[in-house]
């Protein structure tokens, strides 16, 4: 309800693009839309052809086949120097010979603006991320933080209509790094460009972006906003890489709409939404439920959904505790996410307990 | 020698072995500055007195400033050409991926370890067939042959580990290929390319076969060394002047190498990995 609607006019239209290394295929046949003023993420393990994507639509490699348009403008055989987006690269690239204005005027130089012109806008640059005063800094003393914004800066200082960043934070600590997915996002809000992350950090992904695309081998899997891509994942694939999931096997009976009627061993008779790319292969599907949402039920408390079963592992995280619970009738144990307000961390080792869970919070996964 | 005991595990043997290496190498080379500031015409022991007169000589002698001359203009020529060949090498050799990469910077570094002797008379054999004048022109083709490879090793080390997405980022920023040849790659690579001038330049300098074989009338400085040798009288100047060469080539080399190390340090680009 919240969110930000973002406009609905597609600056990225990439159509049936193939990228292929031999018999190798790194991109296979992905199409996508990505909206103006967009925050987009494309997410994946190392391998499964976000980086390439990206490339290509910086214009530094070539789609074997299909075609990749810019605000409306077909790229096809436009190289890097002449599209209008720029890069955030991963090893940042920062020009080790020039301080850091030079850097960030680095592009500038070709619009042969006048003196006065280019000054105010590389100063306006370096305040944007907060880097006013560090001009005259060389480049090769700044730290890894600064060397991001001096990157960031030099990118924005273009006006780009679309903003490339290849893994930005992944050389940061983790502190720097979170501090910096705030900025980030405020960044991209505060200019308004369309910004194309490339991540393979999957809550980076979740905390920054209008939408994430989820890639597994050359292969879009799904496009959707951070909260469907965790609560209603499409496969058991993007379900596993974005957090933890239990998985539950289950038989279909009844499939009617959007939805499934399913018998599973540990959760009986339940009703599960269907995804749009699930496909019926006999009557077997997976089920899906993230561990946060079950929850303990204490003592006398009764629930309309619930499953009995036997703690096997306790594990302490600080503010919550997580519990591996073996259902009867269920081939893996389920793991439980339980806040510690009400002493999920005294639980003992081998206590039976019951978990209640929202029928809602299963979903039907294809495979 | 206590020193070097110190420092060298190996006992006494080794340490000894070590100061006899470096006598033996550098001893001869020590006689010409000591003998080129002696008052005696012949180059022997005791010593008589010190001068400078020699080194004054030097200046009066109009066929060995016109060699100086001839030996700069073939020196700074060869240097540039076989730095500009070397870039385009180097960069070729580190950056791209072609069959034959390696069978071709073998080729180019061959004539590192040919004999000089058979470098020059094939030389000598194609020029002359070629019906080409002997001149300094021809001695300077020679130099570029032979000073390529040591422009090669200079730029090489310059080019490598050149973080491709410096040169990327300069396209991302709507700089052309040239655009971004020239302000980025050069500036980064620059201290080798002086560097690789600096050590062509010294190689021309100081080589004598090619220039012996390929020079027609015009002599180079070490063919006019090699052509006052046969005067006993001459001989304290040569020392004189073989005495300036050394320390011109030794300098020279110096600051080529201090530049090469830069180049080779500032090339490698951190990225955000330091902190």
């Amino acid at each position: 309800m919240f969110d930000r609607v973002p406009p609905e006019r597609t600056m990225i239209e990439i159509r049936d693009v193939t990228r292929s290394y031999g018999a190798f295929k790194a991109l296979d046949d992905a199409s996508l839309a990505i909206r103006e003023g967009e925050f987009f993420s494309l997410l994946g393990p190392s391998g499964c052809g976000k980086t390439t994507l990206l490339r290509m639509i910086a214009g530094f490699d070539q789609p074997t086949s299909g075609s990749i348009a810019i605000d409306g403008q077909p790229m096809d055989g436009i190289p890097a120097n002449r599209r209008p987006t720029n890069m955030v690269f991963q090893s940042y690239a920062i020009f080790p010979h020039l301080n850091v204005e030079q850097n960030v005027a680095y592009g500038l130089k070709r619009l042969r603006l006048d003196a006065g012109e280019e000054k105010r806008r590389v100063e306006e640059a370096l305040e944007q991320v907060s880097l006013t005063g560090l001009g005259r800094r060389g480049a090769t003393e700044l730290s890894g933080g600064q060397r991001q914004r001096v990157a960031l800066a030099r990118a924005l200082v273009m006006r780009p209509k679309v903003l490339l960043l290849d893994e930005p934070l992944s050389a940061l600590d983790k502190k720097l790094r979170e501090q910096m997915q705030i900025e980030l996002r405020r960044l991209q809000q505060a200019v308004g460009i369309t910004f194309i992350l490339v991540t393979h950090d999957q809550y980076e992904a979740l905390a920054m972006s209008d939408r994430i695309a989820v890639m597994f081998n050359g292969r879009i899997a799904q496009v959707a906003s951070p909260k469907d891509i965790y609560q209603r994942p499409v496969t058991r694939q993007v379900a596993d890489f974005l957090g933890g999931m239990n998985f539950v096997a289950a038989e279909i009976v009844e499939e009617s709409g959007a939805t499934l009627t399913v018998d599973t061993l540990g959760f009986g008779r339940v009703k599960a939404e269907k995804p749009p790319a699930f496909l019926r292969k006999g009557t077997s599907a997976t089920l899906g439920i993230r561990p946060e949402r079950l929850r303990v039920l204490w003592d006398e408390e009764r629930f309309d959904f619930e499953v009995a079963g036997t703690v096997v592992e306790r594990h302490y995280f600080g503010e919550v505790t997580h519990l591996i619970v073996d259902i009867p009738g269920l081939e893996k144990p389920l793991s439980v996410i339980e806040t510690n307000d009400f002493g999920a961390d005294d639980i003992p080792v081998g206590a039976a307990i019951r978990l209640a869970y929202d029928p809602e919070a299963l979903v039907a996964l294809a495979d | 020698m206590i020193r070097l005991r110190r420092l060298l595990p190996g006992g006494s043997w080794l340490s000894a072995y070590a100061f006899l290496y470096v006598v033996f190498l550098y001893l001869p080379v020590m006689f010409l500055p000591i003998f080129s500031v002696n008052t005696a015409a012949t180059p022997k022991f005791p010593l008589n007195g010190f001068t400078w007169k020699w080194y004054e000589g030097l200046l009066r002698t109009p066929e060995l400033v016109e060699a100086a001359w001839n030996s700069l203009i073939v020196g700074v020529s060869a240097a540039i050409l076989s730095t500009i060949f070397g870039i385009l090498a180097a960069r070729a050799i580190t950056r791209y991926r072609f069959p034959g990469r390696r069978p071709i910077n073998g080729l180019i570094m061959a004539p590192l370890v040919l004999p000089e002797i058979i470098i020059a008379i094939s030389l000598l054999l194609v020029v002359l067939r070629l019906g080409i004048g002997l001149s300094l022109f021809t001695v300077m083709l020679g130099h570029v042959l032979i000073c390529i490879p040591y422009s090669m090793t200079v730029l090489t080390s310059g080019f490598e580990g050149f973080d491709r997405s410096l040169e990327e980022a300069s396209a991302d920023l709507g700089e052309s290929a040239f655009g971004t040849f020239r302000r980025v790659t050069l500036p980064m690579v620059m201290p080798a390319i002086i560097s690789s001038l600096l050590v062509s330049f010294t190689i021309s300098l100081d080589e004598f076969m090619i220039a012996f074989f390929l020079s027609g009338t015009e002599a180079t400085l070490p063919i006019y060394i090699w052509g006052q040798l046969r005067f006993a009288a001459k001989l304290p100047g040569v020392l004189a002047l073989g005495t300036l060469l050394l320390v011109a080539s030794f300098v020279l080399m110096a600051i080529a190498e201090m530049l090469r190390r830069r180049a080779a340090s500032r090339t490698h680009n951190e990225g955000g990995l330091y902190v």
